[in-house]
This record gives C-alpha cells, sequence and structure tokens, in this order.
C-alpha cells in the first residue's frame, strides 16, 4: 500500500541528491544547471502527490506553473552560458570572477 | 493483488528514478548525464501517472524531455568542454554534501514517520473510469486561473525575447541586411519618374 509519505521521502530524497550534485559540481555550470532541474522534479513531485491524496487540482495547476517558469529559467540560463562561453572560453565557475565577489 | 502490483511498481519506479538522478551528478561525460536526466524525468512521468496526473505526466515527457533537454544537449554538444579540469577536486566536497543530503532526508523520514500530519491517513482514492484529468485541469486553468495562465505565457515571452538578445550577434566579416531600413524604403528612392513629352511636336 503506497501512501502519501512515501512520495514524500520519494522526493525528499530526490532534492538530497541535487543538493549534494551542487556540491559536488561546482565547477561545471551545465551540471549546475541540472542539478537545480533535479531539485525543480522534486517540488513538483510533492505537489502532485498532494493534490493527489487530498484530491484538490489546485497543486496540479501549480506544477504546470512551475514547469512554465522551470522552462523560461533554463531557456534564458543556457542562453547566458552560450554567451558565456563565447566571450571566455569556458565554462568554470572558478574562473568566472570578473565582478571579483 | 492489485494493491501489490501497484507497490512494486512504485518501487520499481522510484529505484530507477534515484539510480538516474545520482547518475546525473557523478557522470564523468556531460552528454551521457542529460540522458540519464531525461531518464529520472520518465521515471517521474510514469510515476505522476500511478498517481492520476495524466496531463502533467504527458506534459512533462513531452515539455521536458522533448524540449528542455534537447536544449541542453544541443548546448552541451555545442560548447567544447575541458572536462578533466573540471572534474579537479570533484570529490573533495563530498563529506560536507553527504551530510548535509543525510541530515535532509533523515529529518524528512524523522517527521513523516512519527505521522504526525497524519500522511498515512489520506485516502488513495481512484478516480471514476470516466474522469478526465485533462478536461478538469483545462476547465480550472480558462475559469478560475485564467488570469495566472495569461500571465505563464508573458513569462514565456519574455524568456524567447531574452534568449534571442542575449545570443544576438553581428559578426563584423558577414554582409547583412538591415530589416528596419528594408522595410521603411519608399517607392521614390527605387524609381524615379519622368516627366516628358510622350513624342515630338510635329513642325
Amino acid at each position: 500500500m503506497i501512501a502519501l509519505h512515501h512520495y514524500l521521502v520519494l522526493s525528499a530524497l530526490l532534492f538530497a541528491i541535487g543538493v549534494i550534485g551542487i556540491f559536488l559540481n561546482r565547477k561545471n555550470l551545465i551540471v549546475l544547471l541540472m542539478a537545480i532541474e533535479l531539485m525543480l522534479l522534486a517540488v513538483n513531485m510533492n505537489f502532485v502527490a498532494f493534490s493527489h491524496y487530498r484530491n484538490d487540482l489546485a497543486g496540479q495547476l501549480f506544477v504546470f506553473f512551475i514547469l512554465t517558469v522551470a522552462a523560461a529559467e533554463s531557456g534564458i540560463g543556457l542562453a547566458i552560458l552560450v554567451v558565456l562561453f563565447r566571450n571566455l572560453s569556458t565554462i568554470d565557475v572558478d574562473e568566472i570572477d570578473s565582478l571579483k565577489g | 493483488m492489485h494493491m501489490e502490483m501497484k507497490t512494486i511498481i512504485f518501487y520499481v519506479l522510484a529505484a530507477l528514478m534515484i539510480f538516474a538522478a545520482l547518475r546525473v551528478i557523478t557522470a564523468r561525460n556531460p552528454v551521457h548525464a542529460v540522458l540519464y536526466l531525461v531518464l529520472a524525468f520518465f521515471n517521474a512521468g510514469a510515476l505522476w501517472l500511478t498517481l492520476q496526473a495524466e496531463f502533467l505526466a504527458i506534459a512533462l515527457v513531452m515539455v521536458y524531455v522533448g524540449a528542455v533537454m534537447v536544449l541542453f544537449l544541443f548546448v552541451v554538444m555545442m560548447l567544447d568542454i575541458d572536462v578533466k579540469r573540471l572534474r579537479q577536486g570533484f570529490w573533495s566536497h563530498m563529506p560536507l554534501a553527504a551530510t548535509l543530503g543525510v541530515l535532509m532526508v533523515g529529518e524528512m523520514i524523522l517527521v513523516l514517520s512519527t505521522d504526525y500530519f497524519g500522511t498515512a491517513s489520506f485516502p488513495d482514492t481512484a478516480m471514476p473510469a470516466d474522469y478526465s484529468n485533462t478536461k478538469e485541469l483545462g476547465r480550472l486553468l480558462f475559469t478560475d486561473y485564467a488570469y495566472p495562465f495569461e500571465l505563464a505565457s508573458i513569462i514565456l515571452l519574455v524568456a524567447i525575447i531574452a534568449a534571442v538578445v542575449l545570443t544576438l550577434r553581428h559578426r563584423k566579416d558577414v554582409k547583412r541586411l538591415d530589416p528596419a531600413q528594408q522595410i521603411a524604403v519608399k517607392h521614390t528612392d527605387r524609381l524615379r519618374v519622368l516627366k516628358m513629352p510622350a513624342e515630338k511636336e510635329a513642325e
């Protein structure tokens, strides 16, 4: 019998993997973006699970809007990545320090 | 027996998804990472199907696997990345990251296992056979959520314009036409009508 907390633990695992991915791939900007996608997927999984078990479609509508914003985000992120690579010939986060932050 | 099957399906899909997610963050080759992310999204879509969210499951596969992941694949293949340099010191932050991850999952399990929120008591209601998830979502989207829906379309429009403007560049060594100048051209710039007598006067 699969209950709500199975899905919640699964998405917690997925979210934790996304966070670990950000720590491990500090240098590779593309894999950083992919780790963010994993975390967004975990959040969406929570919304869908709650929507099903509480019998409320608002959760699924929220996922719809999150998908829209996430698609826009990755589109612009990849565009910035391409411009960055064109100008610096690298996507190493350590070398992108022209703002001296 | 019916419930048993659903449990097995859940665990198989969940295990595959966790495996794919782990490979996404550890794969040496970025192309492999993208392909494993596709696998993770596919499994998530299948899990959403078991939650009777059919529209979102198909939308995830079509929008994410079909568009966003292909975009990722394009960019990864376009860029010439020196993977060896990017992998330097890859595992050096693993202790901290693992501690953080285990803490997050452990806390989540701790909260959920006490059943403080009563998550186990929510009924797993099956919808009637003639229930259409897509129809219900569409009805909500075009009535109660019409305004947010239009805002979402504006966000997408802004994203399109931003992506085009960011990557647009004018190369000096390539001759190109200026569309604005082309549109603004008038017929008098191209054609001059001369006034002249049709034929000479008879003498």
